[in-house]
């Protein structure tokens, strides 16, 4: 049996979007293979009833492991134990942090080929091939595996449908752990830091990335957002807000906040993936950014190339006058 | 403590990547540099060495890549790198993340290494997974894109962003850690250490120097056949203004703004 075994991350009760995507997508392509799709669900006391409802998006079963959530290593002992016990010739993860780690660990652990960021997976000869956009995205080239294969999937590639209601068979598995792998303990999961800033009802959303170049870069983003007045107010990328910028609550993106303003003006901002699908539904995208080949300029309605220096102080001035007028 | 540095010369990002045809592979031609990233990971190597919580005997900087490689390493070297080991071999050529992941395993081993530590991604390919590969194989701990590294209790307290907010881990030791660039600011080298990287010891292997079984590595050894490059779907692009007179862009700005009634 070729079967797909699906990675689930959970927290705090409920599914991560791309996870259900990610069985989804299992569900339709082992169908063509002629094959199931299965789910793994690895934490600490999780019901038979939460990790069920993995059957209401295509997955024939579901393989529950006793185990600590969030840490990669304890999924790929659970994950090459299942896949060895069962057959499955393939393992498929939807993107994010965790599918990272766990495809990576595990295709070395098994011997499998892995491909990253994948757009796009489908079948050919009874076997799956994957996409996956290479050099900046300007290129794709095609995955196919020799023998078993482990394909994590960019962000919101695989899309999510509204459950139909099913519920999957339960089969708790019994993990003995490697010694290394619990030689990392989470001391604290998921802790929320910054100030409560709110950003997700604003109608203008400024927001800046690396290319303010310092902390003080946020103060003049906070200036435009004044001068728009109203409903508006300043976000930044993951970016700057590791590096201690500004606060986590003003964060756009996969680990952050998603949003969807009526203007979002992206100042310094790249435009990564993992940032694009925080705020790719805002009604007008502007971006202000001096590389021309900056992949924010393919997905904003403006684009200003040129420095963000010269031209934020004088658009503080120009709103004002317009707002004034 | 020795702590084992992995760096990767990288195209320079100022240039634009190709496919050879030919070969199907990246063309790595033209100006290369050492992977920003990896600064990063020598960055924390230096200051682990200099906070004094734990004695550092020796932090050594490792590679796998052709000839062309070493510049990467005199550049780790002059951020503070004692020594470096460079992998490469013909068998290599083609190896994809696993038998990449599995052969710098092996060489590492050779090293004992109390820890690993490498940049989370590489400017030129495959992202944040190459730190959990390594640490199969040796059978570490590890952890990735961490921006937060303290050591305590004997071991090093992680910190980094994951998908529902900030997660904080301990790791015991040996273990295998990538760090993101928000961890520090990298020191530039001195002119001193510049002049001085050439001398410093290099090992130079290839695979029957680090008990490489060249089954798994190469473009045999590897589990994924890349090829078949197309381009991407054409997008349709908004309006672009490249500001040459500001005022003048700023103009245009609030008048695109002012006829979707955004002000
Ligand atoms: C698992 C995972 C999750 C992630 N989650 C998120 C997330 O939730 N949100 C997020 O944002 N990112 C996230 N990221 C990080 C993401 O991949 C990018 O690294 C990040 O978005 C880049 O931020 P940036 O655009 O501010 O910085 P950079 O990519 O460094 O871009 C800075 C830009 O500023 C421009 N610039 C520089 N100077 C100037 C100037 N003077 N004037 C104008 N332009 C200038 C540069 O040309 C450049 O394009 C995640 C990554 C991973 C691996």
């Amino acid at each position: 049996m070729a079967g797909i075994l699906v990675y689930a991350l959970h927290y705090e009760g409920a599914f991560n979007k791309n996870s259900l995507g990610a069985v989804a997508e299992a569900a339709r392509l082992a169908s063509e293979l002629g094959t199931e799709a299965h789910a793994i669900v690895v934490g600490e006391g999780v019901s038979d009833d939460l990790a069920g409802q993995l059957g209401g998006y295509g997955a024939a079963k579901v393989f529950k492991v006793e185990g600590p959530e969030g840490l990669s290593q304890p999924v790929v002992d659970a994950m090459a134990k299942v896949m060895t016990d069962n057959g499955h010739d393939y393992a498929l993860f939807g993107g994010g942090l965790l599918g990272f780690e766990i495809g990576a660990g595990l295709a070395a652990r098994i011997g499998a080929g892995v491909t990253m960021e994948v757009t796009s997976v489908s079948v050919d000869g009874g076997k799956l091939v994957a996409e996956r956009p290479i050099l900046g995205d300007s290129s794709i080239s095609e995955s196919r595996y020799k023998g078993k294969g482990i394909i994590i999937g960019r962000l919101n590639a695989f899309e999510v449908p509204a459950s139909n209601g099913g519920t999957a068979a339960v089969e708790t598995v019994d993990v003995e752990f490697s010694p290394w792998s619990t030689k990392a303990k989470m001391v604290q999961r998921g802790e929320q830091r910054g100030a409560d800033v709110d950003i997700e009802g604003a109608d203008v959303l400024i927001a800046g990335g690396r290319g303010l170049g310092k902390p003080e870069g946020f103060d003049q983003l906070q200036d435009l957002a004044g001068a728009f007045g109203g409903n508006s107010a300043v976000a930044a990328t993951r970016a700057v807000v590791d590096a201690g910028w500004y606060p986590y609550a003003a964060q756009i993106g996969q680990t952050g906040k998603t949003v969807a303003p009526k203007l979002y003006l992206a100042a310094g901002i790249s435009g990564a993936i993992q940032h694009k699908v925080g705020m790719q539904s805002s009604e007008n995208i502007v971006a202000i950014n001096k590389d021309s080949n900056a992949p924010i300029f393919e997905f904003s309605d403006l684009g200003i190339v040129g420095d963000l220096n010269k031209i934020v102080p004088k658009l503080i001035e120009a709103v004002k006058a317009k707002k004034g007028s | 403590m020795k702590i084992c540095v992995l760096v990767k010369e990288v195209p320079d990002a100022a240039v634009t990547k190709r496919i050879d045809p030919s070969t199907g592979r990246l063309d790595r031609g033209g100006e290369k540099n050492l992977n920003p990233y990896d600064t990063h990971a020598i960055e924390a190597a230096m200051q682990l060495k200099e906070g004094g919580e734990v004695q550092v005997d020796e932090i050594i900087a490792v590679t796998m890549g052709p000839g062309s490689a070493v510049r990467a390493l005199h550049k780790a070297v002059s951020l503070g790198a004692d020594r470096s080991v460079h992998l490469s071999d013909d068998a290599l050529a083609g190896s994809d993340v696993a038998a990449t992941g599995y052969a710098l395993a092996q060489t590492l081993k050779r090293e004992s290494p109390d820890l690993v530590l490498l940049g989370q991604q590489s400017d030129d390919g495959e992202c944040y997974t190459i730190g959990a590969v390594v640490a199969d194989h040796l059978q570490m701990p590890s952890l990735t894109q961490v921006i937060k590294m303290d050591v305590s209790d004997g071991g090093l307290r992680c910190e980094r962003q994951a998908e529902y907010g900030y997660d904080t881990v301990q790791v015991e030791l040996p273990a295998v850690i990538s760090v993101g660039d928000a961890i520090n600011e990298p020191r530039y080298p001195s002119l001193k250490a510049i002049m001085g990287a050439k001398k410093k010891p290099l090992d130079a292997l290839g695979t029957g120097d680090v008990e490489i079984d060249a089954s798994r590595v190469g473009t045999d050894g590897s589990q994924v056949e890349c090829g078949n490059f197309k381009a991407p779907p054409a997008k349709s692009a908004g309006l672009i203004i490249e500001d040459e007179d500001t005022n003048e862009t700023v103009e245009k700005i609030v008048a695109w703004l002012d006829e979707r009634k955004l002000i």
